[in-house]
């Protein structure tokens, strides 16, 4: 005998189980004392330049290693193994994003406390990353001078999940008529307060600025 | 579009949610969805279709509750629902306004089981 359909309160977030591994990966990572910084960007945004950039100028001084998600490719990894640092690459297949036990079998490779920062490329992709949690503790979304102002406008979840925005390809700026002053204004509206960055990655214009601001987020991680 | 593997999740979740119950069959998922959960309606509408198929959620509706961005407003000492998620200022002072209180949610809230 059926009474029809009865409604049952469950109240669950259908991403607990990622969140749940990003939040023992944060763990992981303060007590390691490991400053993790994942990079977010639309595809050909310039991630890995400025990754590589970054690791060969931090390389010397901090011990640095990425974890680089992409889709079908291994050339991510080769480039930045240029810059002398550990890189691991995470070939994701047809998945669009990184999620947090990726990222957890990525890192079994690499011996966290002898690290000081980690950097995680995701793949090149503005929306399904915003979804996932990956236990850093600091997201950057990347924007090039050739994407277009209002990028921040079509792409508001990213920019909101994120913690810094960099604006990359400043070199060429001029080149495509970049109105920064547009993109910023963007940007402050779907994130108020966001931290803005400018840089080259290939001049490196900017570059000591930023990475002054990540080796800050480091000891203040640190002295926490 | 990672709709569909979250399409799956909340099918496996609800399979054995009505397991655990005792249940053959689930009718529906409630879902409570906000703009910045990073998941767009459409495609998970489409993808639950195809995730359900061949579990005991064939045939089974997906009831999505849009729930609009709430923030706190500094200057209002208040929360307020923002009519566009371009725009993150107080729709009644103006002022910038990035603390999100409502809004990533992607969250099941009920299930209509069949005995």
């Amino acid at each position: 005998m059926s009474s029809g359909p009865r409604l049952v309160e469950v109240r669950q977030n259908v991403l607990k189980q990622n969140d749940l591994l990003a939040r023992r990966l944060r763990e992981r990572f303060r007590a390691a004392g490991v400053f993790v910084v994942s990079l977010v960007s639309s595809p050909g945004a310039g991630k890995t330049a400025f990754l590589e950039s970054v690791l060969t100028r931090l390389h010397p001084v901090r011990r640095v290693a990425a974890l680089v998600g992409d889709l079908a490719t291994e050339n991510d990894a080769a480039r930045l193994a240029r810059s002398k640092a550990p890189v691991r690459q995470i070939v994701t297949g047809t998945v669009c994003h990184l999620d947090a036990s990726m990222v957890e079998r990525g890192l079994e490779e690499f011996r966290l406390e002898e690290l000081d920062m980690l950097f995680i490329e995701n793949v090149g992709n503005l929306v399904c990353p915003s979804s996932y949690d990956l236990g850093e503790s600091l997201r950057l979304v990347l924007l090039s001078v050739t994407e277009g102002e209002d990028k921040p406008l079509k792409y508001p979840t990213i920019f909101n999940t994120a913690d810094v925005a960099v604006i990359t390809k400043t070199d060429i700026a001029a080149a495509v008529e970049f109105d920064a002053a547009a993109a910023r204004a963007n940007i402050q509206s779907v994130r108020p307060g966001m931290r803005i960055f400018e840089v080259s990655s290939k001049t490196g214009e900017g570059m000591d600025g930023l990475l002054q601001f990540l080796t800050e987020g480091k000891e203040v991680m640190s002295d926490e | 579009m990672h709709e569909l593997s979250i399409a799956m999740s909340m099918v496996e979740m609800a399979a054995e949610e009505a397991a655990r119950r005792g249940c053959a069959q689930v009718c529906a998922i409630h879902l409570r969805l906000g703009p910045l959960s990073g998941v767009v309606r459409e495609a998970l509408l489409f993808s639950y279709d195809v995730a359900c198929e061949g579990t005991p959620l064939e045939g089974s509706r997906l009831v999505i509750e849009d729930v609009p961005v709430v923030v706190f407003c500094p200057a209002c000492a208040a929360e307020q629902t923002l009519a566009s998620v371009q725009r993150f200022f107080c729709p009644a002072c103006g002022t910038p306004a990035p603390q999100v209180v409502r809004g990533r949610e992607l969250e099941v809230v009920a299930l209509e089981l069949e005995q």
